[in-house]
């Protein structure tokens, strides 16, 4: 398979966080390759955003490595360089699109600020920057200059993609970032999601809940249980011929045609 | 002043102000600016020196040039009570001022910080919410010896728990957002994530809190002033004018204790009113609607 050929551009090992006595990750191990689309699926408090904060930075690891670009990022970082250094391979958009940009701040100026941030692009070709990442995330000059209050949910989160994409990031980790749309918009988000790893050839770690939007994005599939991976694969075989039985009850619990809640069958009978 | 025109800028919102401010939040308002108006522009309104004496009218009843008649040492009660104006009001308005800088700086490293610091910015914090202003300003006073600056600067350093208080906890929230974290992520420095982003976020909270505190700091810096510590004689101040007073109300001329003391009451009750309505209804994720962000990408 190519992505064993490959040398991964995120790999976690043996990775472990404890809080106190609760244990919410437990020798969590995987990679990912260029421009792969790795998915972990689990319940909630299966760990996976734990999982997920780790690589960014915004939790601290209690045992194992974090590799990303080459890099060990296990420690927190010790300069200002470094620190955005790791901004610039590694991104995440998060699950709430309400609470995700400055009520106070335009997009317009919140991607500005990256590219400040990042780059050392003149005012004017900063400009034009902005526009490109509004357009590849499919935003109007009108989107990027109203306030976030302006916008709808769909909206912003495509803004906090495009934010997240300014540093032109290796790798974007997707924390539930479609699970507060409605459907229609979930669509329209990975959407454009595909189109983007098409376009600049970024990695993703998607993290979900949501099988059929994995399906939909994922290459391969983790699936995490109680802070522990249970099961992993090809995306289409975990989810079409899964192993491990909570990755069949997992699947079971998706409403399809046909399915009837046990609710309404004991109340039949 | 400014903690007033920034009280109002806050009021200036999409729903109108009066909608949110409501009636009674209005004449408060009012009030404020009628008296910082009548403090800036008091000496026009009387040619009468506010510290000549002329014991000749001591007590004297209203007369002409002379509407609200003189004091114990026959000097001109309305001229007085404008130029007392100015103290009473740029008095407390320092020690919102230096106590809220001092307080966000503490409370914003603490929360950002966390840790070990936090938990020894908390402790300090307690011990000195168990000293009362009043107390800790008198003392300084006693041994700096009286004056407007020992007393600011004393009640100043009082207020700052209850301004630190308020915006840690407030800071804290705001900073497990994930707007905030977004940055930390980009790898932006915590200083512009917090001059930047955080602290302009928490302005809602910490200019309705300001008013209630410039209402507080008035009292206090009224009751120092009446002790003979704050504003020195001659120099007119609303709180000295009413310690002053009071040989007056036993010999039965109570005008300049009750003059002085009703200014303070009607500021204290508007400021107090004003700072409740702008820190109630105020939905911490509403946009603060100061400035409209310029549109980027427009051309």
């Amino acid at each position: 398979m190519a992505e064993q050929i490959k040398e991964p551009i995120l790999e976690l090992a043996g990775l472990r966080k404890t809080f106190g006595e609760a244990v919410a990750v437990d020798d969590v191990s995987l990679t990912l390759p260029p421009a792969g689309a790795v998915a972990i699926v689990g319940e909630s408090g299966s760990g996976k955003t734990t999982v997920a904060r780790m690589i960014v930075g915004l939790e601290r690891p209690t045992a194992g490595r974090i590799t990303a670009c080459g890099r060990d990022r296990s420690a927190p970082p010790r300069s200002a360089r470094e620190r955005r250094r790791r901004g610039g391979e590694v991104q995440i958009v998060f699950q709430d699109p309400y609470s995700s940009l400055d009520p106070r701040q335009s997009p317009g100026a919140a991607v500005e600020e990256i590219l400040r941030l990042h780059t050392s692009l003149s005012a004017p070709r900063r400009r034009e920057r902005v526009a490109e990442l509004a357009d590849l995330v499919g935003l109007s000059d009108r989107h990027m200059a109203a306030l976030p209050s302006a916008l709808s949910g769909g909206q912003r989160q495509r803004v906090a993609i495009a934010r997240a994409l300014a540093a032109e990031p290796r790798i974007l980790i997707l924390d539930e970032s479609v699970a507060a749309l409605d459907v229609s918009i979930q669509a329209q988000v990975l959407n454009v999601l595909a189109d983007v790893r098409e376009r600049t050839g970024v990695a993703y770690l998607f993290i979900s809940h949501d099988l059929a939007v994995v399906r939909q994005i994922a290459d391969d599939i983790v699936v995490m249980r109680h802070g522990s991976i249970v099961e992993r694969g090809p995306a289409a075989r975990v989810l079409d011929e899964p192993g491990h039985p909570y990755t069949r009850l997992l699947r079971a619990s998706v409403p399809r045609p046909g399915w009837r809640p046990t609710r309404k069958e004991q109340e039949k009978a | 002043m400014t903690v007033v025109s920034a009280t109002l800028r806050a009021g200036r919102g999409g729903r109108g102000e009066r909608g949110r401010l409501g009636a009674l939040g209005m004449a408060a308002a009012g009030v404020i600016v009628l008296a910082v108006v009548l403090a800036a522009v008091g000496p026009i309104l009387t040619t009468a020196d506010p510290n000549a004496s002329d014991i000749t009218h001591a007590y004297g009843a209203p007369a002409a040039g002379h509407p609200l008649g003189f004091d114990g040492q026959g000097r001109d009660l309305l001229s007085r009570l404008l130029t007392g104006a100015r103290t009473s009001l740029l008095g407390p308005l320092w020690i919102v001022t230096l106590s809220m800088a001092a307080g966000i700086a503490v409370a914003i490293t603490a929360a950002w910080v966390g840790g070990w610091l936090d938990s020894v910015v908390s402790a300090v914090l307690e011990v000195m919410f168990a000293f009362p202003g009043v107390l800790l300003a008198m003392l300084v006073a006693a041994v700096f010896g009286p004056g407007l600056n020992a007393a600011v600067l004393a009640l100043a350093v009082a207020y700052i728990p209850y301004i630190a208080r308020l915006v840690r906890s407030a800071a804290l929230a705001e900073r497990r957002k994930p707007y905030i974290q977004a940055l930390e992520v980009q790898g932006a420095s915590a200083l512009s994530i917090c001059v930047r982003h955080l602290v302009p976020n928490l302005l809602p909270i910490i200019a309705a809190q300001a008013t209630l505190f410039f209402s507080y700091a008035m009292v206090d810096l009224a009751i120092v002033s009446f002790f003979g510590l704050g504003v020195q004689p001659p120099d007119a101040d609303w709180g000295t004018m009413v310690g002053g007073g009071q040989s007056g109300v036993l010999q039965g001329y109570p005008a300049e204790s009750l003059l002085a003391g009703g200014c303070i009451v009607v500021l204290v009750v508007a400021f107090n009113l004003l700072g409740e309505r702008l820190s109630e209804g105020r939905p911490t994720s509403r946009p603060w609607p100061w400035r409209r962000t310029r549109a980027v990408g427009a051309a």
